[in-house]
């Protein structure tokens, strides 16, 4: 196990025969993920994509050993499929589903935590170890085996810069998409101590957003807890100001959540700070040479 | 988010049984009159604009009267009024009360604790912003138990309450609480809450209800005047479409790709004016269509920056292709596409077949769409 999936994680897709479902089972697979089990309620005795599927994630962790979900679920299910999940003894649970209600994934989140069970996600791409396992939905071309880890609370960005360290001619670790809703099963501080511990990182590269004040909790980790070199990179320095959410929500915050503010944080806590994703390989290469030196 | 007028937050406040003032609705001077007049809004009585910006007492949109002709003048010059923008169609009336303190209350989420919090001063009638920190207490509250006795009692305790006050405070809480988990709120405020004797009113009600809940919660679906009519209509295909003041269109796939693609043409000198994000989707159809809608925006330029993972490239490629071939020549403009990711090759075969070249570089894409429309090359 290196971080959190590796050639033993065996996965149950909850939600397999609708489209994504499917469409993902297929790249899971052709990522070298094992997927042993499929669940959709009323369905089992058939097969996709090679995988036979289940009436409940009971069953397939009893019947074909499923130790890791990934769900697929549409929003208004997806709280009952995690903690069915949950109940079933999963230990990682990633939730590809986008557009669940934050009140649903409090309980799902205080839920799992008490059973001892991580999420990733929601509407997140999940977590992919090149040459060993993908657990989601980030497309298998954008990878190629090396020493960068990647964690990252955006989508398509996320397969934008994990593309670009590959093109550069480095590598990846382990890359996790953490999501970018409201509450996250993993966050950034939550990611962080995975990649301290994990040999096979060199590197780690962080990509924030706007809004909230994860990249700052986790640059505030980072200046205490975490040895690596840190190459950062937020998105949405240019967005309008507005959709601020009242004044309660101003006073948590209290002028943190600003891409200034995460900079300045990520910097004072010594990471080298892109101002756009297409700067993050040449930093990243010469964070790694400036290590190989030391 | 759906933000709710105060009149509406009132409506819920009322269902869920959190004391208000008497009070109505009225949609012209004639109405606001009637509702005086026939003694549902007893005087002396308050006229307040239905806006969603705040300062609306110092803004003028809030005004007081003891009669009935009073009462119809101050709808009539607030209904006339624009504020912060926003056309005021809807008054307040509700009876003035003599109320003792103004304290401050609201209920959360808290992303980073991932719990609700519940938020408390004594210090209300204020932006909250405005009180010292020291004056405002934060408690966190977990979604399994829900609010507590001993949470309930602090919050007694910070409010200054006491006796009946402390126990119109635990009802109270207890209506606030439901209203924010079951009404799917991300933010419920009352500001001021008022002591009236030995009892408590909301005199403000501020309530956000979060969209991702609409599958359960349709009533809310309706409700936004914040929207151009453009912004609607993306609204109703599911596009995300947001309009700025720029002359670049913007059309790429997911929020932080969106993101750093305007970050990129603010750098280069451009200014994004209409940015649309497909999200995730293999359906060519409502590629043409976001690329239609564009095209309603009158862009001087359009970028398409897409990376495919869960939307191929020639998903996008083939919906692009066919909405070339429907947008009439005067409304024809630059476009400078960059297409990478799933299925590039054939995406980008299928747009050469249609004249158009993808530039691989986000750079330098960028700078070809400002120069394209006429900004800084």
């Amino acid at each position: 196990m290196t971080v959190l999936v590796d050639r033993d994680t065996r996965v149950v897709v909850q939600g397999i025969t609708g489209h994504q479902g499917t469409v993902h089972t297929r790249q899971m697979k052709l990522f070298g993920t094992q997927v042993v089990a499929g669940v959709t309620p009323g369905k089992s005795g058939s097969e996709v994509e090679g995988v036979p599927v289940f009436d409940s994630v009971r069953d397939a962790v009893e019947r074909a050993r499923a130790n890791a979900a990934c769900i697929f679920v549409p929003a208004p299910f997806a709280k009952d499929a995690l903690i069915e999940a949950v109940d079933a003894g999963i230990r990682l649970a990633t939730v590809v589903t986008e557009h669940i209600p934050f009140h649903d994934m409090l309980v799902m989140y205080h839920y799992a935590k008490a059973k001892g069970t991580r999420i990733i996600g929601p509407n997140c791409p999940g977590i992919a170890s090149p040459g060993k396992s993908k657990v989601g939905i980030i497309p298998n071309v954008v990878f190629r085996p090396g020493r960068v880890g990647v964690i990252s609370r955006s989508g398509t960005l996320t397969y934008e810069i994990v593309n670009g360290i590959t093109e550069h001619g480095l590598g990846e670790s382990t890359c996790i998409g953490l999501g970018g809703d409201p509450v996250v099963g993993t966050s950034f501080v939550d990611a962080l101590p995975l990649f301290e511990a994990d040999p096979e990182t060199d590197l780690l590269v962080l990509v924030g957003e706007i809004g909230g004040t994860a990249e700052e909790d986790g640059a505030e980790y980072i200046r205490h807890h975490f040895s690596k070199p840190v190459v950062a990179y937020i998105a949405g320095r240019s967005a309008p100001p507005g959709k601020r959410m009242g004044h309660a929500g101003a006073i948590i915050t209290r002028g943190r959540g600003t891409a200034e503010s995460k900079v300045a944080a990520l910097e004072s806590a010594g990471a080298k700070v892109a101002r756009f994703p297409y700067e993050i390989p040449d930093l990243v290469a010469g964070a790694l040479t400036e290590k190989g030196r030391r | 988010m759906v933000k709710l007028s105060e009149w509406r937050g009132k409506e819920i406040f009322r269902r869920h049984g959190v004391p208000l003032p008497r009070g109505a609705v009225a949609r012209s001077a004639e109405d606001a009159e009637a509702l005086v007049r026939d003694g549902r809004v007893p005087l002396p009585c308050v006229v307040k604009a239905q806006v969603l910006a705040g300062g609306r007492g110092k803004g003028g949109a809030v005004r007081f009267a003891t009669s009935v002709e009073e009462a119809r003048a101050a709808a009539a010059a607030i209904l006339g009024l624009e504020f912060k923008g926003e056309k005021v169609k809807e008054v307040l009336l509700e009876e003035k009360l003599a109320i003792g303190r103004e304290l401050y209350l609201s209920l959360t989420l808290d992303r980073s604790l991932r719990l609700p919090i519940l938020i408390a001063s004594a210090q209300g009638g204020v932006e909250i912003e405005t009180v010292e920190d020291a004056q405002i207490d934060r408690q966190p509250v977990h979604p399994f138990p829900g609010l507590t006795g001993y949470e309930k009692r602090r919050a007694a305790k910070v409010l200054g309450l006491t006796g009946g006050a402390a126990r119109a405070l635990d009802r109270l809480l207890e209506a606030v609480w439901t209203v924010f988990e079951q009404e799917d709120a991300e933010l419920v405020e009352i500001n001021p809450l008022a002591t009236v004797g030995d009892g408590l009113v909301a005199l403000d009600a501020k309530v956000i209800i979060e969209d991702d809940a609409s599958f359960r919660h349709p009533e809310y679906a309706e409700i936004r005047d914040d929207r151009t009519p453009l912004e609607e209509i993306a609204r109703e295909k599911e596009i995300a479409f947001v309009q700025l003041d720029g002359n670049i269109g913007v059309i790429a796939n997911g929020a932080g790709l969106t993101m750093a693609t305007l970050d990129v043409l603010k750098e280069f000198g451009g200014a994004p004016g209409v940015f649309l994000d497909l999200g995730g989707t293999d359906d060519p159809k409502k590629v043409t269509e976001a690329f239609l809608l564009m095209a309603e925006a009158r862009p001087a330029a359009v970028f398409l920056n897409i990376f495919g993972g869960v939307t191929r490239c020639d998903t996008v490629a083939t919906g692009l292709v066919a909405a070339m071939r429907q947008v009439p020549a005067e409304r024809r403009f630059p476009l400078v596409a960059r297409i990478r990711g799933n299925n590039e090759a054939e995406g980008i075969a299928i747009l050469r077949a249609a004249g158009v070249t993808s530039v691989p570089s986000l750079k330098e894409s960028a700078q070809a769409v400002v120069a394209a429309a006429g900004g800084r090359p």
